[in-house]
């Protein structure tokens, strides 16, 4: 009988499959050097999907607007580096605070409500945001977008190239802190507890774990990180647009997520890579008939394959051996 | 003042159609819990077969409606029998997912079949203009619009209270296993129930094309208003959603014309207060 300590050792060791991944994550540098603007947006989309995961897949908070934390993230950065400074690293940190802020304040909100109620409020906080972005014009350009963000090169050393460069290494090294930090926070008995939200909402707090606690906390970590790739998203592109808080966004994560397998850390990031890739590659049909198989995907995932990509594999290893 | 009475006027015609949308989906949400956020699919259903009977085929308007009508119920029997009755046991999530991916398939398939442009079709000549009362204008297409909801909502009202098979529908609505234990089929007082509320989704989409259009989003674009009457409303109430589509067409309406810059922004906000306020909904017991 192992003890709790050793628990959470065994769980927190690196397997070779995990270090092999983000081995391959480097790849796109010297293989594919004509496509790392989209391996950013990928790396950019793996963070919102980690994100989501977070709430979704380890505290089991189903939310239909996390589109609004994005958004935060990036006006905050795009506005911070039009009026103030360009420098990116205090941008991305400023965003994360003030994600951080709009999330904990959100927090107290999303944590009394379950069901459809909190279905519900996550899409109306989310449109409410999306309308006020869209109504302050003076700030944030509104529909026409923010235009005239500038950031300057990383360390005053490395310049946002046209190839995407320093984009996809900018925004990979920021996607990895984040998720070693996911990685930790998922491990630690606080992780443990909130599964046991997830599983039961009404035995942890007999059990006497505070559980509304546990689910502010979460969530407000949950809203930095979105902010943090919101930021990415606007330092690279040097541009914000409404689309960046609209539902659509926030419907693709969810799709994304539960593609790859939500509560399994490499679920999101699994399906950012396959959605992001398969986009690209069906650029050419209009946006309207790509919906088409996004739909077909979703109905047969949830008809087939409820734990996502992964959840499918992680069965079929497991009745093999 | 006479501004404020078109205002009301319009809006409640508004609130009229959100109610015949949404009416169906509280019912079918409150009886079984499924999340059917594909309800909006039915309705655009009825808003093609509409337009496509009247423009192809030169039927009169009036003829097209009741096809509209069974043509929504009919895609919502086949819908419920073969992939949604899977999925009641599901979560919520999985429910979500599953019905967002209908709407994106029926979506692109709208785009497919009719294109992305407005779709149109012309009124009959003795439903166009409007009269004039007391210095105010009544357009006489919302005054019909408002006729055929009351008399639908009568109907719908009277068959709940007062048949048997609306104490059926009302039992499963109120405690479904209970219902079960009595000996009330759950499931085809459901299917009934089901096809009826995406029978009357169409029959709004069909009336809704003459005021807010129709296009291949409709399914999109109207899911949001139809789920703030429902969850305002209350589960399986169906004064909740007649009082909370109101709410909702006559606050978007007024909101229109007196703060245009706010936008959409009053009725979010109205809907997030309300939620936080009652989150069962203004007549919801659950």
């Amino acid at each position: 009988m192992a003890s709790a300590s050793q628990y959470f050792a065994a769980q927190v060791r690196w397997r070779w499959l995990e270090i092999a991944f983000w081995l391959c994550a480097l790849l796109p540098f010297v293989v594919t050097p004509t496509y790392l603007s989209l391996a950013s947006q990928i790396a950019i989309t793996a963070l919102f999907a980690l994100s989501l995961d977070l709430i979704l897949g380890y505290a089991g908070i189903v939310s239909l607007g996390h589109a609004a934390y994005f958004g935060v993230g990036a006006y905050t950065a795009g506005i911070f580096s039009k009026f103030v400074w360009g420098e990116p690293l205090t941008g991305l940190f400023l965003s994360a605070v003030v994600a951080g802020i709009v999330g904990y304040a959100t927090s107290h909100i999303i944590v009394r409500f379950r069901h459809l109620a909190l279905i519900m409020l996550t899409l109306g906080l989310g449109l409410l945001l999306h309308e006020a972005a869209n109504s302050a014009h003076w700030l944030t350009g509104g529909a026409d977008g923010l235009q005239g963000v500038k950031i300057r090169p990383i360390f005053e050393q490395f310049r946002f190239d046209l190839y995407g460069r320093t984009a996809y290494a900018y925004s990979l090294a920021v996607l990895f802190v984040c998720f070693l930090a996911s990685r930790r926070i998922i491990h630690s008995p606080f992780g443990l507890a909130l599964r046991g939200i997830r599983e039961n909402a009404l035995r942890m707090p007999a059990i006497g774990a505070p559980s509304r606690a546990h689910l502010r906390k979460i969530y407000t970590i949950s809203a930095v990180l979105a902010g943090i790739a919101g930021a990415l998203l606007a330092q690279s592109t040097e541009t914000v647009s409404l689309e960046v808080l609209s539902f659509g966004r926030s419907a693709d994560v969810l799709v994304i997520l539960i593609l790859g397998g939500a509560g399994r850390l490499y679920g999101g990031i699994l399906g950012a890579v396959i959605y992001m890739v398969a986009r690209d590659q069906f650029s050419g049909i209009t946006p309207a008939y790509w919906y088409f198989w996004i739909g077909l995907l979703l109905v047969a995932v949830v008809m087939f394959l409820p734990n996502g990509i992964l959840g499918g594999l992680a069965k079929f290893f497991q009745r093999r051996t | 003042m006479g501004s404020l009475v078109g205002v009301l006027f319009d809006g409640f015609a508004y609130g009229m159609l959100l109610f015949l949308l949404s009416v169906g989906l509280s019912v079918t949400l409150g009886m079984m819990n499924f999340v059917n956020l594909a309800h909006c699919s039915f309705a655009m259903v009825g808003g093609y077969v509409t337009v496509s009977l009247m423009n192809s085929f030169g039927w009169p308007f009036f003829a097209t409606l009741p096809m509209a009508f069974l043509a929504a119920a009919a895609a919502s029997v086949l819908l419920e029998r073969t992939l949604y009755r899977r999925l009641y046991r599901a979560s919520d999530l999985d429910q979500c997912l599953f019905t967002i991916g209908i709407v994106f398939i029926s979506v692109a398939a709208a785009a497919y079949f009719f294109g992305t442009v407005q779709q149109s079709a012309s009124m009959p000549s003795y439903l166009r203009g409007s009269v004039e009362l007391m210095g105010v204008n009544f357009a006489l297409y919302r005054a019909f619009l408002i006729g055929i909801s009351l008399l639908i909502t009568i109907i719908l009202i009277a068959s709940l209270e007062y048949t048997r098979f609306g104490a059926q529908v009302r039992a499963a609505v109120d405690n479904q296993r209970m219902a079960r234990g009595l000996g009330i089929d759950v499931d085809r007082s459901f299917m009934i129930t089901f096809a009826l509320g995406g029978g009357l989704a169409g029959l709004g989409g069909a009336l809704a094309v003459e005021i807010i259009g129709l296009d291949h989003a409709f399914a999109f674009t109207y899911l949001v208003y139809v789920l703030i009457v429902v969850a305002v409303g209350g589960l399986g109430s169906i004064g909740g959603s007649f009082a909370a589509a109101m709410v909702l067409g006559i606050s978007d309406m007024a909101g229109k014309y007196y703060f245009p810059w706010l936008g959409a922004f009053l009725i979010y906000l109205v809907m997030v207060g309300l939620l936080m306020w009652r989150p069962a909904g203004l007549f919801g017991k659950r």
